[in-house]
């Protein structure tokens, strides 16, 4: 690891004024010279391997005294970017009103991880591709723009089939972003000029010739909070792995649905391990509104949203599995009892 | 371990004291500038300069002097001669290194040492109370629940945490909530044996 500063800041401007560094070299937010530290899942990791390469790490943890609130009230949800994912996870409200909300926490990394995680770096974490985390490949766009991408032709059974570009095919990891694209949640970003809201599917860019570009974050921003309208009860998160836990998703699906005397009146289908970015299956959610549920319409359902899909030597088989996790996660939601 | 002021320490020869002594350098000396804020960047420190930081392991403080760099295990290992704390694969994907801080289980391996500074860490060796081991190392032994022992430290801690999380309320639980914990012997049967021993001994307090 190189060498850095280490700076601990106890309130949101000292912290923008730590960032400051960030903002003079006018890189993307990942490149910055100044790193927020929050679980330090990812940061640190990734400074032992020498992909991320900070000057100045600025420990923002005190911040949670005013940043980690869990709030439902007037039935909004409000959520602190550094609520730790475990806490969130075992909230009995969150479990009982967003359960696709609590179970894509709970169904990602370990219980220490959990523990020592944020939201906002949850969603800020990035792609496992081999080629990006493992210095020694020289071609990675993400790490390096214009080397090329050795996913491309190398081992990419674990890449993106949608959302990708010739320049990059890491797959997005998270699992708690589709939850918060799924629900069209907000996010509250504080900066040097203040406060702003944007929406969710907003936080994120697909890689197209920019993959070194992961955020609409500027330099020098955080993630201060989250936020999500109405209540979902009847929501799920379904994600199939290799592994039976403590395992990034093949596939994963998150589904809300409202259901009004047997119709859907309201659907919400988001895709993770599939794609390069939060992915919403928009053009899926419209075949379901208005429809009553039935495995003829999951099917169809789950065929429009892999219907954009780009399978590669090793990964093709995503594919078909994609499809099978929105049909039963959709069939789950459905069926679930609320 | 003989700078050490205020804890128990064991009695008798001990592989590990007698590999710890070596090292030697377990509390540095107080030195120029402890972590904190920076005014601005052109004021930042030469960050090729130790830094000062008090961890409280186990009830004791210690005061360091180390690089910046330094995780919680490196600083356990390496500076205060804990050894119990193991490094596995040093990335927080094995749970080896697994320890408790203020009370939660959390991976040392990737908590810089600067952070956990004022928080209370409590690694493996801080669990027996005398000559008494704690109801998780007992069902551990009792229940043959390793092989090569390296991944135990950090078992018995994320065990210890997954009873008092109340996940240990069946084997699916207990199988989903020390996942975090590789065991390369594979003796995860014995280890679901011994957190089902130990649970109601930790929950009765």
């Amino acid at each position: 690891m190189r060498s850095f500063t280490y700076q601990r800041v106890t309130d949101p401007s000292a912290a923008i004024q730590a960032l400051a560094m960030a903002v003079a070299n006018n890189n993307p937010p990942t490149e910055a010279t100044a790193q927020p530290l929050a679980g330090g899942t990812t940061l640190i990791d990734l400074m032992k391997l020498d992909v991320m390469r900070p000057r100045t790490v600025v420990d923002i943890n005190p911040l949670a005294s005013t940043w980690s609130a869990i709030n439902l009230d007037g039935g909004n949800l409000r959520l602190g970017a550094l609520a730790r994912m475990s806490d969130v996870a075992a909230n009995p409200e969150i479990q009982r009103n967003y359960p696709v909300i609590a179970d894509s926490l709970r169904l990602a990394a370990s219980p220490q991880l959990r523990n020592m995680a944020t939201l906002g770096g949850n969603v800020l974490q990035r792609t496992r591709c081999t080629y990006f985390r493992d210095i020694s490949y020289a071609n990675c766009n993400k790490r390096d723009p214009g080397s090329g991408c050795a996913a491309l032709d190398g081992f990419n059974r674990m890449h993106a089939v949608l959302g990708t570009s010739e320049q990059c095919i890491a797959t997005y990891p998270g699992d708690f972003a589709q939850a918060l694209i799924a629900l069209d949640a907000t996010v509250e970003i504080t900066g040097k000029s203040g406060v702003r809201n944007i929406p969710f599917a907003q936080l994120h860019k697909p890689p197209d010739d920019s993959p070194q570009i992961e955020t609409t974050l500027a330099p020098g921003e955080l993630i201060s909070a989250f936020t999500v309208s109405g209540r979902w009860p009847r929501s799920v998160y379904l994600k199939a792995r290799d592994r039976q836990s403590y395992e990034f998703a093949l596939s994963s699906a998150a589904v809300a649905l409202d259901v009004q005397d047997g119709v859907i009146s309201d659907a919400r289908v988001a895709l993770g391990g599939l794609a390069t970015v939060p992915w919403r299956a928009r053009e899926a959610e419209a075949l379901i509104k208005g429809q009553k549920f039935d495995e003829a319409l999951a099917q169809r359902v789950a065929d429009a949203a892999l219907a954009g899909a780009q399978g590669r030597r090793h990964n093709a088989f995503k594919i078909a599995l994609g499809k099978r996790v929105v049909a039963r996660a959709l069939h789950q939601a459905a069926t679930m009892e609320i | 371990m003989s700078d050490k002021t205020n804890s128990t320490t064991r009695s008798g020869f001990d592989r590990r004291m007698f590999l710890a002594g070596a090292a030697g350098s377990a509390v540095v000396p107080l030195t120029a500038r402890a972590a904190g804020p920076a005014p601005n960047a052109a004021a930042a420190p030469d960050p090729s300069l130790p830094v000062d930081v008090t961890l409280r392991v186990n009830g004791d403080s210690r005061l360091l002097t180390i690089d910046a760099r330094t995780t919680v295990l490196d600083a356990l290992r390496e500076h205060i001669g804990l050894t119990g704390s193991k490094k596995g694969c040093d990335h927080g994907q094995c749970g080896a290194c697994t320890v408790l801080i203020d009370d939660r289980r959390a991976i040392s391996c990737l908590t810089l040492a600067l952070a956990a500074e004022g928080r209370d860490i409590t690694t493996v060796e801080g669990l027996a109370k005398g000559d008494k081991l704690h109801p998780m190392q007992q069902a551990f032994i009792e229940q043959d629940a390793f092989q090569c022992g390296y991944c135990t430290p950090g078992q018995i801690m994320s065990a210890i945490a997954c009873v008092k999380e109340g996940h240990a309320n069946s084997e699916a639980d207990i199988r989903e909530y020390m996942s975090g914990n590789i065991c390369r012997c594979a003796a995860y049967p014995n280890i679901v044996a011994a957190v089902k021993q130990a649970a109601p001994e930790i929950l009765k307090g």
